[in-house]
């Protein structure tokens, strides 16, 4: 009862400050538990979504974890593109976290300064179900015509910052951190097992960032510490999951 | 009824030089190549054989007779490339042009003559252009290819025969314009056919006989009895519009509106056969005389005017108009049939999404190259290289499932990177690996997954593969190529898992 009225009072609040609901009718069920608590009004947002890796194991850790959130909020035969420059990705991988690997359009541009138009013209595109752009230096302005594309045709944007040279700020809804930790399996079974992962939420437009611990159960999110109150969890994390 | 045209250069290449060189108009020269250690003279200029040059000369003998002649060594300027290049140009006035060795050319004009008002116009606007650029040439038109040759060359500056009389003009040229060999004119002469009437009514069978077949061929070719093919220097192309401008054009809001009227035509005819267009090309046709072409490309054939306009207009900025552009042409060499536009009857994202999608497709591909799209299928192999193919379309299907049993890693490294190994027992995974002088303990590993190399594609070892997980969480996928045995046992990493 008082966690609804507290819930009923923050939508309030949100919408005397002016947040567009950004989520009409039926919200995407993401499955991210805990995690939905910290998007304003509680639905993942419509919007770029940026993911910063520093290496090429969290690079890998984003690229499963984006499909995994991809294969939640996007329908089963909808179509995705996957641009970038030098890809990385192995396509048959995207079976394990739910998505269809033909269902993907990948664009392997080769010069880097394209990169941000052929964004921009791929999330102009509605009948694209969300479009992932692996992209690592980008300006505000130019992160701006993405945010008013996405604005205009609702398709969710994706941008992989893998070493990015600044950390420059740009027009995003989300900013995310995917570090890997040890993998979760049964008790006294050897070997690796499902993939987990550090999940921080550096900052989110109108929400409480915050830092998780999930794992990918095949055909969905787990959470792996109980889930807490995320305005209250955020601690600063130490970097030293991987280098 | 069928009319051809034969141009004839009767100073090719040094007219070509004139052209290069104005200063050497007024000044006999010849050009000239070795030949058994002394100078042939093999082209000469209108100048100089005004004074009585000819080709086949000795230089030296024409120096002695006309000591201010000049003489300029021939080189790489081949007659064949020139005449190339002047056929490219001649097909604003017939898409079937053909070279004719070694100078001259030849026009199907069948069918063209009535844009330029009439037969005379039409010889006297190629005329005119080929005499403005300096060339001195003679043309002639007739019903066949060997009447005009033979006209152009022994008959009179300007001549048109009128369709049917092709016979009765040919009959007063010497034997040498029915395009025979130097041995048979001179036998003609010897036995004193100086005219072509002198000798074509003879028996077909005698004639044979003492001259070959080449002279009967021949003649039956100049009177039209048998048909004679000329080769376009450009196949035709059946998809094909274009558009002359009455004003030469050079801006870019010009050119587009010229490309949106050509693909209006092109389109619209596409539309009416059912058919789509997944290649265009667009030439145009610079005053100077030079052609720039533009090209693209489309993922599903189309004949969807304002698609096809948006993908040129993303390449109109490298049209150079300088002067301006007097002609464009449209080609589409390759057209496909297209399905009908399917309504959403069946799903709602159905046809029309696809379309929207390939349309995007095609702008990207415009603007970074063709082979920038790709999408994979499963491919029945193991070997984790060739376990993806592409696919061709956007709708082509797999006739197999993606494969769960074993793990693949997300990130894949293009070719596998060496790494140094600690295992303590073979074939169990090892203990700990170095990787870019970094050290991994691994804590948790599984394996190994033993691929071995398609003996019908490729030579090679197999590599064991495991999946292992260090100490910080991190996952690879790394192999050893070879038996831990035999001393040629190596470590690579290939993938990292998320």
């Amino acid at each position: 009862m008082e966690r609804e009225i507290v819930s009923k009072l923050k939508k309030e609040i949100l919408a005397m400050q002016g947040v567009p609901q950004l989520v009409e009718g039926r919200a995407a069920d993401t499955g991210l538990g805990p995690i939905t608590g910290a998007f304003p009004y509680g639905f993942f947002p419509v919007g770029i979504h940026e993911f910063v890796s520093t290496s090429a194991e969290t690079a890998a850790s984003v690229s499963g974890f984006m499909a995994a959130l991809l294969s939640r909020i996007t329908r089963h035969d909808g179509i995705c593109l996957w641009i970038g420059t030098h890809r990385m990705l192995f396509p048959p991988a995207l079976v394990f976290f739910g998505l269809n690997p033909h269902n993907i359009i990948f664009i392997d541009n080769r010069k880097p300064a394209d990169l941000s138009w052929m964004i921009e013209q791929a999330l102009k595109c509605e009948a694209l179900s969300a479009v992932v752009g692996e992209i690592s230096d980008l300006d505000l302005a130019q992160s701006r015509r993405l945010q008013l594309a996405v604005e205009q045709s609702r398709v969710n944007c994706f941008l992989h910052r893998r070493y990015p040279a600044k950390a420059s700020t740009i027009a995003s809804v989300c900013r995310w951190k995917i570090l890997p930790i040890a993998s979760v399996s049964e008790p006294g079974l050897p070997g690796v097992g499902f993939p987990a992962w550090e999940v921080t939420l550096e900052k989110v437009r109108n929400g409480q960032p915050g830092s998780w611990r999930m794992w990918w159960a095949e055909t969905h999110f787990e959470s792996l510490a109980p889930s807490r109150d995320p305005g209250l969890s955020f601690q600063p994390l130490s970097e030293t999951a991987t280098a | 009824m069928r009319r051809y045209v034969a141009i004839w250069f009767r100073h090719l290449l040094t007219d070509r030089h004139i052209r290069k060189h104005p200063d050497m108009k007024s000044v006999p020269f010849v050009m000239a190549l070795p030949q058994r250690g002394r100078m042939v003279v093999t082209a000469s200029s209108a100048t100089a054989t005004a004074l009585g040059i000819v080709p086949g000369m000795v230089v030296a003998d024409a120096r002695a007779a006309f000591p201010d002649v000049q003489v300029i060594e021939e080189k790489e300027t081949s007659p064949e490339k020139l005449l190339s290049a002047l056929a490219e140009w001649a097909i604003r006035f017939t898409p079937v042009v053909a070279i004719d060795q070694p100078d001259g050319l030849l026009l199907d004009a069948t069918g063209c003559t009535h844009l330029w008002q009439g037969e005379t116009a039409y010889l006297k606007d190629i005329r005119d252009r080929l005499c403005e650029f300096g060339y001195h040439i003679r043309v002639a038109m007739a019903g066949t290819p060997g009447a005009a040759w033979a006209l152009a060359r022994f008959g009179k500056e300007q001549v048109i025969i009128p369709p049917g009389e092709d016979r009765k003009a040919i009959l007063p040229l010497p034997p040498a314009a029915l395009r025979i060999s130097p041995e048979i004119v001179e036998k003609l002469l010897k036995l004193g056919l100086s005219t072509v009437s002198k000798f074509v009514d003879m028996p077909r069978s005698s004639l044979r006989r003492r001259f070959g077949p080449e002279l009967s061929d021949r003649i039956d070719q100049v009177l039209g009895k048998s048909s004679e093919w000329i080769e376009p220097v450009e196949p035709a192309v059946r998809y094909r519009e274009q558009l002359s401008c009455l004003e030469p054009i050079c801006t870019a809001t010009a050119i587009r509106i010229a490309i949106e009227r050509l693909l209006e035509l092109l389109c619209n005819r596409l539309a009416k056969e059912h058919k789509g267009l997944q290649k265009a090309i667009l030439k145009t046709y610079r005053l100077d005389g030079k052609t720039q072409q533009i090209e693209i490309g489309t993922y599903r054939p189309t004949c969807h005017i304002q698609h096809l306009l948006r993908l040129f207009a993303l390449k109109i900025n490298t049209i150079e108009p300088d002067l301006g552009i007097e002609l464009l042409i449209l080609e589409a060499p390759v057209v496909t049939g297209i399905r009908e536009e399917q309504g959403s009857f069946w799903s709602i994202t159905g046809d029309k999404n696809l379309t929207a999608i390939a349309a995007l497709l095609d702008r990207m591909a415009g603007r970074g190259g063709h082979d920038i799209v790709r999408r994979y299928l499963p491919a029945e192999h193991y070997w984790p290289e060739r376990s993806v193919t592409q696919a061709r379309s956007l709708e082509e299907k797999s006739t197999t499932d993606w494969r769960t049993d074993r793990p693949r890693p997300t990130h894949l490294l293009p070719c596998p990177e060496a790494i140094f190994v600690t295992a303590p027992v073979p074939d169990y995974p090892p203990v700990l690996f170095r990787y870019k002088d970094e050290v991994h303990r691994i804590a948790k590993a599984d394996g190994p997954e033993r691929i071995e190399q398609e003996w019908w594609l490729s030579d090679g070892l197999h590599r064991d593969y495991y999946t292992v997980e260090n100490d910080q969480g991190a996952r690879y996928w790394i192999f050893r190529s070879g038996y831990y045995d035999q001393g040629t046992a190596k470590w690579y990493i290939h993938g990292f898992f998320s």
